[in-house]
């Protein structure tokens, strides 16, 4: 297949992940709020952070009340990764490869980018957030559906799910990361009865809290919560699905050695990371390193196919 | 009960679908009848429902405008179709095929012998002041002798009803997929007139495109490597190029996608490296083609390109100089081309049609100026012209004066009274002009699309139906009406 074209599936399945991601984070936290006690600081903030996108949410805004935060993350124009961007952005490049998937992902692809378009600013109000961003969840998870079902097992497939496991990675990465490190030690003294409901809430932000319960069969608490989102192959939008499944495309595209040399570091680090010796630190620490390694198979996977 | 056939005032004008008041055609007598039946909840719900669909499917066309650059734009789509018996339709299939195989003569003769020039059939001054031929073409000899492969012939029917061709596009001929969406388009929305009519189908067009470029491989293979090369997402007709490409599984590719090496072979940059290029579908024109022999900051086209051409490595769809019979100069002569080659009076006629090089027509169109249609040679789209009877005395003093100027450059035509078909203004049908636009295949055969595109002029009295100004289109049904 075309360098080029590769490149815009990659890019456009990059894309779709982000805005699916984002949208699970502002949902996740919209619903925490409501479970916790007025006196917990459990504010807005935290998701600046885990999108390190902090300089430039200041850059425009004063403070990160609950509505300056989503209509950052939502609808502002000013922010390349804003849910509305992300779509753009996926709808940009999907228009250039519409010949290349199936034309009802396009249809979806384009349709979900109006609709985000046309529900602007009712998202900031608690009452329609759910249902705008629902949209968007179930609009990725149609495209996934669609492509996996309709789509030829072949690079452009493979291409698709690279970039989607990569950002997925990536993101889920960062959800662990700031809901885990700079939240929860200062919460845990004072409201031990909410750390729970914090672990259920990162959980539920990747539609993990079922599987959890089916696979852990144990009480959330912070060790399993990071073993089953780190660790186990079995959910799909685990760091360990994730980087197997990077290696899964690796093995399909053709002459991907250098890049292949690449993924075992990273897949090196997962595989040695043991939880139960896990401080805080250390787990911050992992997550640096494990979002390193995977810009730098970007990086590997742009100087050999694009 | 919103559409009132009663109502519906067709004019001086032939309309496609009415005969008189409330008397439909033959065979738009169930259409009419269906659409009678409907109410305004109706009529509203199925262009809603049309409009969906195009949103859905992402139909779109790109405007340019100086303010806001290029823009999006929903394809303009009417729900009323246009209903042409097959039995008519045969005829102007065989004229249409007579007029492009004469046409495909003409070039491949200009490029070699020039017979027609020795002949005095055709002055020799239009070919030297032709802006589309191109003396890096002469003494090539494509497969085939087709240098037009893929024509798109204008059609109009006058107030007697008589078919007329407008123009012929022979270089890069757009809007065949619109034809195929617009289908769709309605059996999304009216799949219970599909079964009331027998409509023949239009969408083996991509497989026949795709089997007629497959004619130009260089390459004796089973599976040539067939591209179609576009200028990107912000050329007006980019959702047809990814649109056929997609519908022939070909590859869409970009000017940057191809490199031309020293062994004067085509190929593409791959995932896996360089790999050979057979047939390009090319949907760039001729003057961005390729930077080494034509314009040179070209970023669009493929340094090298006309050598592979020429070396005869690579089939290119249309081939580069096809466009000068493709000049409404040229046009007027078309007729007589058609007698010279085939030695066959043409089935289909030509619009009467003045050129402003012979002094005798050009005094009698400036004399007449505010009946006559006056067009550039070398522009599509509809830019350029004047509509006389539409025009203000400024307008006409300005076109007399650029005739003058560069006569050669100039045709005109008297105005013809475009036939119109009922189109849903409002929740009213109301008479609005339209053509048609087939478009005709040739490789080793020719073939020709099951009617074509009808464009309609939106705006009442207007007679201008490019995408580009504020025209819609139809979907166009081929009956059959002896099979009822």
């Amino acid at each position: 297949m075309l360098s080029r074209v590769a490149n815009h599936i990659y890019w456009m399945a990059r894309y779709l992940e982000r805005a699916e991601n984002t949208a699970r984070l502002i949902q996740v936290n919209t619903h925490l709020l409501l479970d916790l006690p007025r006196s917990v600081p459990l504010g807005w903030e935290p998701i600046v952070d885990i999108l390190s996108i902090r300089e430039n949410f200041y850059a425009n805004y004063e403070s990160a009340d609950e509505k300056s935060v989503i209509r950052f993350m939502v609808t502002d124009p000013n922010n390349s990764g804003s849910i509305i961007n992300s779509l753009a952005a996926a709808r940009e490049n999907a228009r250039i490869v519409r010949e290349i998937i199936p034309s009802e992902a396009w249809e979806e692809i384009n349709n979900i980018h109006l609709q985000a378009k046309a529900d602007g600013q009712s998202v900031l109000t608690r009452r329609h957030r759910f249902n705008c961003l629902n949209k968007i969840i179930k609009a990725n998870q149609t495209i996934t559906g669609l492509v996996g079902g309709t789509m030829n097992r072949d690079d452009a497939y493979a291409f698709l799910r690279l970039g989607r496991h990569l950002e997925r990675c990536d993101m889920t990465s960062r959800i662990i990361d700031v809901r885990s490190a700079s939240l929860l030690p200062q919460m845990a003294d004072e409201h031990p009865a909410f750390e729970n409901i914090q672990w259920i809430g990162v959980l539920k932000s990747l539609s993990a809290y079922q599987m959890y319960r089916q696979e852990m069969r144990l009480r959330v608490n912070r060790t399993d919560v990071l073993e089953f989102l780190l660790k186990r192959h079995s959910f799909p939008r685990s760091i360990c699905h994730s980087v197997h499944q990077i290696k899964k495309c690796l093995e399909e595209l053709p002459q991907s050695d250098a890049v292949c040399d690449q993924f075992e570091q990273l897949s090196t680090i997962v595989e040695k990371l043991d939880i139960h010796t896990l401080t805080q630190e250390s787990l911050h620490h992992v997550i640096d390193e494990i979002q390193a390694g995977l810009m730098d198979i970007h990086l590997a996977v742009n100087k050999a196919y694009f | 009960m919103a559409i009132r056939w009663g109502n519906y005032a067709t004019g001086p004008f032939y309309d496609e679908l009415i005969k008189g008041r409330n008397k439909p055609r033959e065979a738009a007598v169930d259409l009419c009848s269906y659409l009678r039946g409907l109410s305004d909840k109706d009529i509203e719900e199925y262009r809603v429902a049309a409009s969906t669909a195009i949103h859905v499917m992402g139909i779109t066309f790109t405007v340019y405008t100086e303010e806001e650059g290029s823009i999006d734009r929903a394809w303009p789509f009417d729900i009323i179709p246009r209903i042409i018996d097959k039995k008519e339709w045969q005829q102007i299939e065989l004229g249409l095929k007579q007029r492009v195989k004469a046409l495909n003569m003409f070039i491949d003769d200009l490029y070699n012998e020039q017979r027609i020039l020795g002949a005095g059939i055709v002055p020799e001054d239009i070919l030297i002041n032709s802006k589309n031929f191109l003396p890096e073409c002469l003494g090539v000899k494509p497969k085939h002798g087709v240098w037009a492969h893929i024509c798109g012939s204008d059609l109009v029917r006058d107030q007697h009803g008589t078919v007329y061709v407008l123009e012929d596009n022979l270089r890069v001929p757009s809007g065949v997929s619109y034809m195929l969406e617009n289908r769709h388009v309605m059996k999304r929305v009216f799949p219970d007139m599909f079964e009331k009519y027998n409509i023949l189908p239009v969408d083996d067009y991509p497989s026949e495109l795709y089997d007629m470029l497959c004619q130009l491989s260089p390459r004796e293979v089973a599976q040539p490597e067939i591209v179609v090369l576009t200028p990107g997402i912000y050329n007006s007709a980019y959702f047809e190029h990814a649109y056929l490409a997609q519908q022939m599984g070909a590859e869409l590719v970009v000017g940057s996608d191809l490199e031309v090496d020293d062994d004067d072979i085509v190929y593409m940059r791959t995932v896996e490296g360089l790999s050979r290029v057979d047939v390009i579908y090319r949907r760039i024109d001729d003057a961005f083609l390729d930077p080494e022999v034509f314009h040179e900051d070209s970023m669009l086209g493929v340094p090298g390109l006309m050598r592979a051409w020429k070396a005869g490595n690579v089939g290119l769809a249309n081939a580069p100089g096809a466009g000068v019979a493709d000049d409404k100069v040229v046009y007027a002569f078309v007729p007589d081309i058609i007698r010279f080659y085939l030695n066959e009076e043409p089935l289909l006629q030509n619009v009467p049609t003045y050129k402003c090089i012979n002094k005798d027509e050009r005094d009698y169109v400036i004399e007449h100026i505010d009946e006559m249609v006056v067009k550039p040679a070398n522009e599509s789209g509809g830019y350029g012209m004047l509509i006389g009877p539409h025009a203000t005395k400024a307008e006409r003093e300005k076109f007399v004066r650029l005739i003058r100027r560069d006569p050669r450059n100039y045709v005109a035509q008297p105005m013809l009274l475009l036939s119109t078909a009922p189109t849903l203004i409002g929740n009213k049908a109301e008479a609005r002009h339209l053509d048609l636009r087939p478009f005709i295949l040739s490789g080793e055969d020719i073939s020709v699309t099951t009617g074509g595109l009808t464009r309609v002029a939106m705006r009442k009295g207007s007679t201008v139906v490019n995408s580009s100004q504020g025209g819609g289109s139809k979907d166009t049904w081929i009956v059959d009406m002896e099979g009822e």
